[in-house]
């Protein structure tokens, strides 16, 4: 995630690479105006170190020549910093028009992003590289601020306007965005992953074969674990209940002998009112999550399931209904 | 064989200190005398300083680790926010003008106080009042708006004490404004004959320059401040945009003023640095008219450069072109000075004493802090770097590099005079490596923590941040270490330093021709002013080889 | 406390003393003038932003009232004048006349205030939650003239038809939202302006006082100099605030 060199972030938008290049230009001037003031101070300080307890310095008149030379010559060197800077601003303020556009709403203390399809992200924003993308901003409450280091841009999100950002991603990779102006408690926790794809893989990312959220199959595989329901849905279908593996979307066979699609519908239900469709072959032995699951977390729950639909079905111990043709 | 008088072994037999009109504690605090309440000043702003410099520890023992080894989130955003109120409204502004401003502007102009020491005193006292509601804000609750009050966080969402410390920095503005005022009413009528315009010591320009910031700039925070506590306590829309308000009125309102400000809190610096180099170099500054005119431009330009904290707010291009081109332009006259400062070095008769070397410390860490200005007025590298850690280094080079550090040597040069001791000389040099040494050590880490894209006002980071972070943290510890050591030493040299004199440097100014401690009214007799600033050759006075001829001895030999 | 215009300590001459005093005097006007400025400037931000609804607040406001004030204060800055005249020419008998007459003027202006204020209290003016633009349209009190009336209901409603259509809320409700920013604006500004005329009475009655005495002539009348720059300003302060407030998109009957 960082680069190799730990003093600037990785290169991955369009802008990264002439910002980074104009920080060096004014570091180098910088440093050689820095160094030239040092060096004259130290040698004066040494050279001209007092003598005799009593001696008095030289006096040197005036020089309005030199002066105006240091003064100008800073200038110049301040226009040169200015234009460069203004370029690479007003380019970056100067949204192009063939962008993705994707809204994304901040709010104390998370950010949700909305994809061209409705598609949406919590604390995630997938982008395809080397397309420009614009972000529309827009603030629920206080102003929050969008920034990605590895992309080197950022803009506040102010609650009464819209404001929008773009940038052009041009490296795969997971990169840090953090909100980056003060907006109360957990503004340091306000913070997400911003995962730029190959187009082929973003575009089946956003047409859903993943079933949601790449962050919520995350949240789903880590609920699974603290809920629990892995100690009886074990995959490999020795456990107190059937594996989940292949079932999304497969038909299920039931105790009384009907089957049922295993879709979304019905993974919520057999969360939240288990017994109401019993596989075949189990007893009623699993516990009721009314209440205890938010709407989030069923979801992300159901991505979860749904991911396990490539995975190998265990021989024995599985809720499928065998198909009406062979198999 | 010099004609230095020779150093007397006890104080003055009369001086301010011992006064005496009244009795004991009310004769200080009903004090019109500028010498004293500038000494009032000294303990109060050091008392917010101290304070200040309590959160700033807490700060950076809980960023050693990632996940924040010491307070809650909620804590946390308190304590950088009453850090930064009480470090800029209660200790940098105040700092140099109400404690050497006020002591020494009467002196070095030949004059007996200052236009209105009534006014002077009540300043005094509107900065304590504002002080108690600020405390009062810390002690019941808190703060967590950051110093800046963004709305609608502070008016709406925020649930700590905004109130009261809105009303503590409104009123302790006036403080600000007062003493503005007086300076300058002080340094147009009340100047003795012969100190025209350009014989001013450049201490005096600088203070100048700041008192137009303050009395220009502070009224604006004060009525943006009311209009916003009236916002939340009467919950109004000026700044509320679910109210019709709008957030970035209050930006630009908050920045008019907030931006001079920071000119308040460095142009007296730079005066303390414009009286230290000439004397300790012994010869007159390279320059004089420059320096003030580039005090007198930083003033004017600094009003003119407000929104460039405000690039990524989604202002218009232009606006932002504009203000990044003037912001630049507000650099060039801080780099003529820094050019003119080490030209005075050139040919002179440089000492080693500790204001100098103080005062060289000034000109290293203010360099770099301005330099990095560079990089945030640019536009295309402040949409990466704003709001980061290169910002929070950037202002604390200027602000504790720059501010505190001639604040420190400004103690350093004129302690003699004010309380008319010495300190010891080897332990005072070292303290000023420790200080320069531990503030690079906290802070340079900063620059690159920021490029990498760590935000200011975390109270929780990525993990690869962390060697960095715990570099700044043992950084603070020095830096800690630099303050403590001319704390101690100064106050112990109360009682036991060794008696200063007039004019131990000694130095061309006229607060230098008074005793040390000076007498209440200053001078005896009004000075009348014949020679230019820091014009060490034609002053036979102070004993020095300046090559003019000693005055004829008793029988006209040579 | 000047008693006799003795030198004060710090001062070298008389001169340099009153020189002194106008000078801070000015300065601190100018403070005033930034103070003032920034709520004129949010005024100004807002009222560009919600043009309608602003001309609809201020024509609740008491042409009448406003102009009498204007009137009220103008005058006093006459009496004011014709003060610091007195002083200059030494007639201690016409002094206290002149300044007794601007103190009254100044209470004038501050009853009228009270009796405007009391209006939008009675009309459900004041922001906050009993704040709503319709309640005197709604419940005309016995002495309302029905013209009046008549003409603001025609206001609200042709305001509520061109409100600005971007905004998600509608109609009433972002009416009295931005009216509501109007009267804090009102309240804010005039408010801001009556506690500095009362500052102004408090400093009138310092100078009578010292003018009953025969404190004041042509050699020593710093205070009332200073005194008339101050009420000067306060009276140029509302001069602008009638025109911004009262004036503006005026509708005449």
């Amino acid at each position: 995630m960082q680069s190799q060199l730990p003093i600037y972030p990785e290169q991955a938008s369009n802008f990264a690479p002439h910002v980074d290049a104009l920080m060096l230009f004014i570091t180098g001037v910088c440093f050689l105006f820095a160094l030239g003031i040092t060096i004259a101070i130290i040698i004066f300080f040494f050279k001209y170190h007092r003598k005799t307890p009593n001696a008095v310095g030289i006096p040197t008149h005036e020089d309005s020549r030199l002066e105006a030379v240091w003064m100008i010559v800073p200038l110049i060197l301040a226009m040169a910093m200015f234009g460069w800077g203004a370029v690479i601003y007003v380019d970056y303020r100067h949204t192009p028009k063939d962008t993705l556009d994707i809204y994304v709403i901040a709010k104390q203390w998370m950010w949700k992003a909305q994809q061209p399809n409705g598609l949406k992200e919590f604390n995630e924003l997938h982008v395809p590289m080397g397309r420009n993308v614009r972000l529309v901003l827009a603030s629920e409450d206080v102003i929050h601020d969008f920034f990605v280091p590895a992309f080197r841009v950022k803009m506040d999100v102010v609650p009464g306007h819209y404001n929008t950002m773009w940038f052009r991603p041009t490296k795969a990779g997971r990169y840090h965005f953090f909100c980056s102006q003060y907006c109360g408690t957990n503004h340091a926790l306000m913070a997400g992953w911003v995962t730029v794809m190959e187009p082929s893989d973003y575009a089946a990312w956003l047409s859903g074969s993943s079933g949601g959220e790449g962050n919520s199959i995350a949240a789903g595989e880590k609920l699974f674990a603290e809920k629990a329901c892995i100690t009886c849905h074990l995959a490999n279908g020795t456990g107190r209940g059937p594996s989940l593996n292949g079932v999304y979307g497969a038909q299920v066979l039931l105790a009384d002998g009907s089957t049922v699609t295993a879709d979304e519908a019905y993974v919520r239900e057999s969360i939240l009112q288990p017994n109401a469709k019993i596989v075949a072959r189990y007893a009623p032995s699993m516990p009721t999550f009314q209440g205890q699951l938010t709407e989030e977390q069923i979801i992300a729950l159901t991505a979860y399931i749904k991911s396990l639909q490539s995975q190998p079905v265990p021989a024995k111990g599985f809720g499928i209904a065998p198909p009406t043709g062979n198999k | 064989m010099s004609n230095t008088p020779p150093t007397p072994d006890e104080l003055p037999h009369k001086h301010y200190l011992n006064a005496t009109y009244g009795s004991g504690i009310r004769s200080w605090l009903l004090t019109t005398d500028h010498k004293r309440i500038a000494l009032l000043y000294l303990a109060s702003v050091t008392v917010f300083f101290f304070i200040g410099g309590v959160f700033a520890t807490m700060i950076r023992i809980h960023l050693l680790t990632p996940r924040g080894a010491l307070v809650t989130p909620e804590t946390y955003n308190k304590l950088f926010t009453m850090h930064g109120v009480a470090m800029i409204f209660f200790f940098l502004i105040p700092s140099i003008p109400a404690v050497f401003g006020n002591f020494l502007i009467p002196l070095m102009i030949g004059a007996k106080d200052l236009a209105f020491p009534k006014i002077n005193l009540l300043s005094w006292y509107i900065y304590l009042i504002g002080g108690c509601f600020v405390l009062y804000s810390f002690g019941t609750g808190g703060l967590d708006t950051g110093w800046t009050f963004y709305t609608p966080l502070s008016s709406v969402y925020s649930n700590s004490a905004v109130t009261p410390a809105v009303i503590g920095i409104f009123i302790n503005g006036f403080s600000s404004i007062l003493t503005g005022l007086n300076f300058i009413v002080t340094i147009h009528t009340m100047r003795a004959p012969g100190m025209t315009w350009f014989r001013l010591p450049l201490f005096v320009w600088a203070h100048y320059a700041t008192s137009l910031v303050m009395i220009l700039g502070t009224p604006v925070v004060a009525i943006t401040l009311l209009l916003a506590g009236l916002e939340r306590m009467f919950h109004l829309g000026f700044f509320n945009p679910a109210l019709g308000g709008d957030p970035i009125l209050f930006q630009h309102l908050f920045w008019f003023y907030s931006h001079p400000a920071v000119y308040i809190m460095i142009l007296p610096s730079m005066g303390v640095v414009s009286e230290i180099i000439p004397t300790f170099a012994r010869k007159p500054i390279f320059g004089y008219s420059f320096i003030a005119g580039s005090s007198i431009a930083i003033a004017v330009i600094g009003f003119l450069v407000w929104a460039h904290h405000m690039f990524v707010t989604g202002e218009s291009a232009y606006a932002a072109l504009t203000f990044s081109f003037l912001s630049y332009l507000v650099a060039i006259p801080s780099a003529v000075k820094v050019f003119n400062w080490t030209s005075t070095l050139y040919k002179g008769s440089i000492s080693w004493d500790p204001p100098m070397i103080y005062a060289l410390g000034f000109i290293g860490l203010f360099v770099i802090g301005g330099l990095t200005g560079l990089f945030l007025a640019c536009l295309g590298l402040d949409i990466h770097i704003h709001d980061t850690y290169f910002v929070v280094a950037h202002f604390h080079y200027i602000m504790v590099g720059g501010a505190v550090m001639g604040y420190v040597g400004g103690l350093h040069f004129w302690w003699p005079k004010i309380t008319g001791r010495l300190y010891p000389r080897s332990l005072s040099r070292f303290a000023a490596i420790i200080l320069f040494i531990g503030f690079n050590l906290t802070f340079f880490p900063q620059f690159i923590l920021g490029y990498l894209g760590m935000p200011r006002r975390y109270h929780t980071y990525p993990p690869e941040f962390q060697v960095l972070n715990v570099l700044s943290t043992a950084g603070a510890s020095i830096l800690a270490l630099g303050y403590l050591l001319p704390m101690s030493y100064l106050i112990w040299s109360m009682r036991y330093g060794k008696v200063a004199g007039p004019n131990p440097w000694p130095a061309t100014g006229l607060e230098w021709k008074t005793d040390s401690p000076p007498l209440t009214e200053n001078f005896e007799v009004t000075p009348e002013v014949t020679w230019e600033p820091y014009d060490f050759k034609s002053r036979p006075d102070l004993g020095l080889e300046t090559g003019a001829p000693l005055p004829a001895p008793a029988h006209g030999d040579d | 406390m000047h008693r006799t215009g003795e030198l004060y300590g710090q001062f070298e001459t008389l001169e340099q003393q009153k020189e002194s005093a106008t000078l801070g005097m000015w300065i601190f006007l100018v403070t005033e003038i930034l103070f003032f400025g920034g709520i004129f400037l949010t005024y100004a931000v807002n009222r560009h932003l919600y043009f309608t609804a602003f001309g609809v607040g201020g024509n609740m406001l008491d042409l009448r009232l406003g102009t009498i004030n204007t009137v009220v204060l103008i005058a006093s800055s006459f009496t004011m004048a014709m003060s610091v005249w007195s002083a200059q020419t030494s007639q201690k008998k016409w002094l206290p006349i002149f300044l007794v007459l601007t103190l009254v003027l100044g209470f004038v202006f501050l009853g009228i205030k009270y009796v405007e204020y009391k209006q939008k209290f009675d009309h459900h003016l004041i922001p906050g939650h009993a704040f709503d633009l319709t309640y005197r349209m709604n419940h005309p009190a016995p002495g309302d003239d029905p013209k009046e009336l008549a003409s603001e209901r025609k206001e609200i409603e042709e305001a509520l038809a061109t409100e600005d259509p971007g905004n998600p809320q509608g109609g009433l409700v972002a009416l009295n939202s931005h009216a509501q920013l109007y009267f804090s604006l009102y309240f804010g500004m005039t408010g801001l302006h009556a506690l500095h005329m009362v500052v102004g009475a408090g400093l009138l009655i310092w100078v009578i006082k010292g003018s009953l005495k025969g404190r004041f002539s042509a050699s020593y009348n710093t205070p009332i100099e200073v005194v008339g720059l101050y009420w000067h300003f306060i009276d140029i302060v509302w001069i602008y605030l009638f025109a911004l407030l009262y004036l503006i998109n005026r509708h005449l009957g």
